[in-house]
């Protein structure tokens, strides 16, 4: 169904002038040479800027039952049984690299600081699901405005919680811990990049990520890391937990295209979850269906290349 | 009396029947759970995998007789008919949701059995099976005579092929696709005898 987004009405609502004008201005100073202030404006102007057809969120209980944090183990409902043992509070990211304010940041304290909005997001994993997510939580460049991003910087790392005695599955080499994620500058600025703190207006539970995860949802789902401990900005390409383990088969970038098959299977069709065992599974659309707003990130590249 | 004395005499009791009913009974459950939307999120993956892991168990059940008896002194002979049929059927199913369910179009798993190996191998080994599920009657087992057991050795096959099939689906370096393909192995390596080298001189 067509134009469900209401997020439109309720993004005005809760961000204030000040603090619309203010990212304008951090987003022109950052990226310099890419044209991301008109980016801002445009995405802001331009209406629905999410797929346009992103249809109901899936219930609360699909959401929270069915996930992919192999830090609690790799069946899809061990985040579910196990992601209560971590301590999230306190909790505190440390944000440091080619930053004005390195430092640790108190989860309470970037709270206090961010206008927490609601964005129901598409989310496509690289397995073949899907789901819709009403996501709270802040804008990720928000985030980085308040580390305040310094010249010459060219990409943002994160990193997800390591602790072995509250994340029974790190007993288990499945991938290097910790887990680790990466942007280009411009993407973590994009406006769509989104860091949740919530879903459905409640606290984010622990299995989806908790106190805090990135939401980049014209990405497979791998690159929105979760339970975030740090990020770093940096000027090179920062190493990726699913590309260390397989080059070939998880790129740096990860958009979502049909075009690129994964090598072990095809991307052209997805299931989106909670739709009985005889749902018909429904076509993959290049970059998860917000091509309207992030094609112009990746302007004269071969996405197939360049996966 | 041995530990196998034991076991053996009230398991001579048990029909061999009552797998083929655990297994009708256990699929049927699956499917009314799924049918009832009680398979959580992904109800097509959750039948997919519960089906393929049955018959996984399945497979390592009818592998582990022989060495049973070889070893132990224990006799499962009469079930393992039961239990090969049984895999078989399961693999049947699995592969029935997967190209029904899951993919949904002809054009789509055959493109799937030609393009992506794991799916390719896990084919390979529902073909072997197929001429296996065929010959095993009393019949069948008459007629071949000694070519039964040649015939019936492709279960090795088969079960590598299936082991390998879980080991190239899953993400990162799991442990439980790894310990089926390993026990596979294993139970196959018992079966090598060693033969009486020749005396050196």
């Amino acid at each position: 169904m067509a134009y469900r987004w209401k997020n439109n009405l309720k993004e005005s609502d809760v961000t204030s002038e000040s603090a619309f004008l203010n990212r304008r201005q951090i987003m022109a100073g950052v990226a310099g040479s890419i044209a991301a202030g008109a980016l801002g404006t445009s995405a802001r102007a331009m209406g629905p800027w999410n797929a346009d057809d992103v249809g109901e969120p899936n219930e609360w209980e699909d959401i929270t039952s069915y996930n992919n944090y192999y830090e609690f183990g790799t069946g899809k409902g061990d985040p579910a049984k196990y992601a209560h043992m971590l301590t999230t509070k306190p909790w505190s990211v440390t944000i440091d690299g080619l930053v004005d304010k390195p430092g640790d940041y108190a989860f309470e304290d970037i709270m206090s600081k961010m206008s927490i909005e609601e964005r129901i997001y598409r989310f496509r994993c690289v397995e073949r699901w899907a789901m819709i997510v009403p996501w709270n939580g802040f804008e990720l460049a928000d985030l980085l405005e308040l580390a305040g991003v310094q010249s010459g910087a060219k990409y943002v790392a994160f990193e997800t919680a390591l602790r072995p005695e509250e994340m029974p599955g790190v007993s288990q080499p499945v991938i290097d811990w910790p887990y680790v994620e990466g942007l280009r500058l411009d993407e973590a600025m994009h406006p769509l990049s989104f860091i949740a703190t919530g879903i459905y207006g409640k606290d984010i539970p622990n299995q989806n990520g908790a106190p805090l995860r990135l939401v980049v949802p014209w990405k497979y789902g791998y690159k929105s890391i979760k339970s975030i401990v740090r990020i770093t900005v940096t000027e090179t390409e920062p190493p990726t937990a699913w590309n260390n383990y397989s080059a070939r088969e998880y790129g740096f970038y990860s958009n979502v295209n049909p075009n690129r098959s994964h090598p072990r299977w095809s991307q052209e069709y997805e299931q989106l979850l909670g739709q009985g065992l005889f749902a018909e599974k429904i076509p993959t659309r290049l970059f998860n269906g917000y091509e309207e707003e992030v094609a112009s990130l990746y302007e004269g590249m071969d996405l197939l290349e360049f996966h | 009396m041995s530990v196998a004395a034991v076991i053996n005499t009230p398991v001579r009791h048990i029909p061999a029947g009552l797998i083929y009913m655990c297994s009708l009974a256990y699929a049927g459950w699956l499917l009314w759970l799924g049918i009832e939307n009680r398979l959580g999120a992904n109800p097509v993956e959750a039948l997919e995998h519960a089906l393929g892991e049955a018959a996984l168990y399945l497979l390592v059940a009818g592998l582990v007789v022989t060495p049973l008896r070889r070893f132990a002194g224990l006799n499962l002979l009469k079930f393992r008919r039961a239990i090969g049929l049984s895999c078989f059927f399961f693999v049947v199913l699995h592969l029935l949701t997967w190209a029904v369910l899951d993919v949904q179009a002809l054009d789509r798993v055959w493109a799937d059995i030609l393009k992506r190996p794991y799916i390719t191998v896990g084919m390979a080994g529902f073909l072997l099976m197929v001429p296996l599920a065929l010959t095993s009657n009393n019949r069948s087992l008459r007629w071949l005579g000694a070519d039964w057991r040649k015939l019936h050795r492709l279960t090795y096959a088969a079960a590598v092929l299936g082991g390998m099939h879980y080991v190239m689906l899953v993400k990162g370096w799991q442990l439980r696709p790894l310990v089926f393909l390993a026990i596979i192995l294993v139970l196959l390596l018992l079966r090598v005898r060693r033969r009486a080298r020749p005396a050196k001189v």
